[in-house]
């Protein structure tokens, strides 16, 4: 993977650019080595996807990028990831800060059982915003940057259980995006959805890369395909190859990425 | 060749239907026993105390004449009762549980705390008597006054309470806890702002079941040296009083045929007063619970 990074023009990106500049990352289950080696570097504004066989490590390791993954409890880490340059598992870096900063939407569709507006409200008001007037602005553009505010502009008081499995997903989405963070991570997030909601979900995918850096793990590779800028392919923990997504599924490297992508294992 | 012969097949049918109507009728007479039992009782109590059910009743203090009897202070005293019980048991037990399951790393120590809280929940709790007379009536010389009665009683019903908000709080689904700390909530934030909402129907359900429990527990009371006549109303936490079981029990035990038709009457006072709590638990389970 480095060899491919410093043939090609990416090698030259600059440091500023980087968000996520992850090296020589191991992680282990109690004695499960279930990610090993992992050199990675995360460009801003762009999508990353990660694809790869279940089992292969891939959810573990976007969950190590905001440290969901230490909710487990016999997690232990070596080696580094630094977030904008800075050491996330540096002793003195607040779970609570990253996550600030590093949103997350999950596999299932999981809203909290209170009223959309609430929804999209929790995330600011656990850091501190009260202002009604302010919120009420969040909430509206959370929800605009997730393309369901005209869905579920008048029923802002319903609770968000009574809205479609795609609905809910975008309203995690929004209530993501009212935190304002500058990385979004994505876990599977259209994996519970019937096609239409998935493919409003890669739309919005599209726009939101704009303004923020989205790392997306999927076991769809054609949906890979279509809406990242970069692959990485991760097989029992290690990170096969890692380059532009054109590059990955028209002139693979290495024999394994190649068999994979054509559906010969996996 | 087949392997299942339809004929024998059809020819035992009857015998196997038969035994599946023995079993039935077996199970349905178990239940039918255990119905009778209770109706009979119920039949009984109802009978004899109805009677006594006077407006009277409510308004007189204890006596030797059966007809002047009244369940005045045994009604307040346990209501007071409950209002050191109630405070001091829900805190106490939502705040263990809120630790064990959010806090609590998993670790030897705290297995083995939770596997005490749940063997807890069977001592005897003429045990949880001599508890509260050596620590609250002796050691703290708080005498048999409500608080040290209240404290014994709150501990007796606090396994109870504290498995019952564990469980509430395990069933509160880890995916929106982990959405909440995935937007860097903390541990407090998540707990108040989603776990104990959704947790709150099953943790009051269960503590008002305890609350009743503790209501009609009579042999703490025997213990602590709760009197049984008592001709006036508490006027604080200190002052000395007694409780429904506590004045049932000492009708139940006098001479006077007269006094079982008043203990009746208790009964049928205490039950009132159970059935009401019951039904408030089952009103707030209704009413808050929220669907995953």
């Amino acid at each position: 993977m480095v060899q491919s990074l410093e043939k090609g023009s990416v090698r030259q990106i600059e440091t500023s650019s980087i968000v996520y500049d992850t090296q020589k990352l191991n992680l282990w289950y109690g004695n499960h080595h279930a990610l090993k080696n992992i050199d990675l570097q995360i460009k801003e504004n762009e999508v990353t996807a990660i694809i790869g066989p279940s089992g292969c490590g891939k959810s573990t390791y976007i969950k190590t990028l905001n440290r969901m993954v230490e909710l487990v409890p016999t997690v232990k880490t070596s080696g580094e990831i630094l977030y904008r340059e800075r050491n996330i598992f540096d002793a003195n870096y607040g779970v609570e800060e990253l996550r600030t900063k590093v949103g997350m939407v999950f596999q299932k569709p999981n809203p909290f059982p209170k009223s959309i507006y609430d929804n999209i409200a929790y995330g600011p008001r656990i850091h501190g915003i009260k202002n009604k007037k302010i919120l009420d602005e969040i909430v509206e553009k959370s929800l605009r940057g997730a393309a369901i505010w005209d869905e579920v502009k008048d029923r802002l008081t319903t609770n968000a259980y009574s809205l479609s499995g795609g609905q809910q997903q975008r309203i995690c989405i929004a209530r993501c995006l009212a935190i304002e963070p500058d990385v979004i991570l994505m876990d599977e997030p259209t994996s519970a959805l019937d096609p239409i909601s998935t493919l409003k979900v890669e739309e919005l995918i599209q726009e939101l890369k704009v303004d923020y850096s989205i790392i997306i793990v999927t076991h769809n590779m054609q949906q890979a395909a279509r809406i990242s800028d970069k692959t990485a392919f991760f097989l029992n923990g290690e990170v096969v190859e890692f380059d532009k997504t054109d590059v990955i599924f028209s002139t693979p490297e290495d024999k394994r990425t190649e068999d994979y992508i054509s559906g010969r294992f996996g | 060749m087949r392997y299942v012969n339809h004929e024998a097949v059809v020819k035992k049918m009857n015998k196997r239907l038969m035994v599946n109507g023995i079993f039935k009728t077996i199970f349905f007479a178990a239940t039918l026993f255990a119905l009778l039992v209770l109706g009979v009782l119920f039949y009984r109590i109802i009978s004899q105390g109805v009677s006594y059910l006077t407006p009277e009743f409510f308004q007189n203090f204890g006596s030797r004449v059966p007809e002047k009897a009244g369940i005045k202070a045994a009604l307040i005293g346990s209501i007071w009762l409950m209002c050191v019980v109630a405070p001091v048991s829900i805190i106490l037990g939502v705040g263990t549980a809120i630790y064990l399951e959010e806090y609590a790393t998993k670790n030897k120590l705290n297995d083995f705390i939770r596997m005490n809280i749940s063997n807890l929940a069977g001592v005897p709790s003429v045990v949880f008597g001599l508890l509260g007379l050596t620590i609250f009536v002796r050691a703290l010389a708080l005498g048999n006054s409500i608080l040290a009665a209240g404290f014994t009683m709150s501990l007796l019903i606090l396994p109870v309470i504290i498995v019952g908000a564990q469980e509430a709080i395990r069933a509160v689904p880890q995916d929106v806890r982990e959405a909440s700390y995935g937007m860097g909530a903390t541990k407090w934030q998540t707990i108040i702002n989603i776990v104990l909402p959704s947790a709150i129907p099953g943790i009051l359900t269960g503590a008002i079941l305890a609350l009743s429990r503790a209501v009609g527990e009579t042999a703490p009371l025997v213990v602590i040296g709760i009197p049984v006549i008592v001709h006036f109303l508490p006027d604080n936490l200190l002052s000395q009083f007694t409780a429904l079981p506590m004045q049932i029990y000492d009708w139940a035990k006098r001479p006077q045929e007269a006094f079982q038709y008043v203990a009746s009457a208790g009964i049928l006072v205490l039950m009132g007063f159970l059935l009401i709590m019951n039904s408030i638990a089952i009103f707030i389970r209704n009413k808050f619970s929220k669907r995953y």
